[in-house]
């Protein structure tokens, strides 16, 4: 089957990151295809390379871009929502005179229209929020 | 690949608001998705649950949480050819509001009706 999934909440506050990444690694594992995985509202958080969790937790962030490296996932944050919130690629930090960027590997950063997509293509679309 | 043609096929989306329009920003993203998703010519359907029916509720007044008040947005739906609004009976009723509270026509449908309404859909995004 072919799954687009959708994130709404960000790392560590809430369970939907996790529940969401186990449900990609377990249709992988089923030989599902993930079509994308899009982040939205404060789901885009999980998209900062800079996050730091202690080193006996699990690294939220580190496991999504490992994930998408390994089955070439199309991550992608929402671009409004990650504006409001810092989100930022190289070239978003550029066009707003930011004097960094923060895009973990394997995200990328886009519009809404790139969810909606998601839900037509994808045989299911899945949220994960709270 | 322009968003217009994307998609092909026209899938059934349904928007499942069920938050509050203020404390958390959930509505107004919501929101935002859905004008959005409007260009890709899909057929688009607004449901309202819970605390999601004050989205609609009039007289709005956003002045003392310095936030923008996007009510009159969900006026503008109709020319993004967007119209069919959903609320929940039991919501409305459960607080003290009637269809004449809200800011746009709506269908208010009862809960075992929204249930149907949500089983004909073909992607669901609850917000």
């Amino acid at each position: 089957m072919k799954l687009s999934l959708l994130v709404n909440e960000g790392p560590y506050t809430h369970e939907a990151s996790d529940t969401a990444f186990q449900f990609a690694k377990a249709a992988l594992a089923k030989g599902h295809e993930i079509f994308r995985v899009f982040f939205y509202h404060d789901g885009v958080n999980n998209g900062t390379r800079l996050t730091v969790p202690p080193q006996d937790d699990r690294n939220i962030v580190k496991r999504w871009s490992e994930l998408a490296a390994q089955h070439k996932l199309d991550l992608v944050v929402c671009i409004a929502a990650a504006q409001r919130r810092g989100i930022m690629d190289a070239a978003e930090a550029k066009r707003h005179g930011k004097d960094a960027n923060n895009i973990a590997p394997g995200f990328r950063v886009s519009g809404l229209g790139q969810l909606i997509e998601a839900g037509i293509q994808a045989d299911r679309l899945v949220v994960f929020g709270d | 690949m322009t968003e217009e043609n994307a998609g092909g096929v026209a899938k059934k989306f349904l928007y499942v608001n069920r938050r509050a329009p203020y404390g958390s920003i959930y509505a107004l993203e919501s929101l935002e998705v859905v004008l959005i998703g409007a260009a890709f010519e899909q057929d688009v359907s607004l449901a309202f649950l819970g605390d999601g029916v004050y989205q609609l509720t009039k007289g709005q007044d956003t002045k003392g949480l310095e936030v923008k008040n996007f009510s009159p947005t969900f006026r503008a739906l109709e020319d993004y050819d967007v119209t069919k609004l959903y609320v929940e009976k039991e919501a409305l009723e459960a607080r003290g509001l009637s269809e004449a509270d809200l800011v746009v026509p709506v269908e208010v449908v009862s809960t075992e009706r929204m249930a149907e309404i949500m089983e004909e859909q073909d992607v669901i995004l609850s917000f």
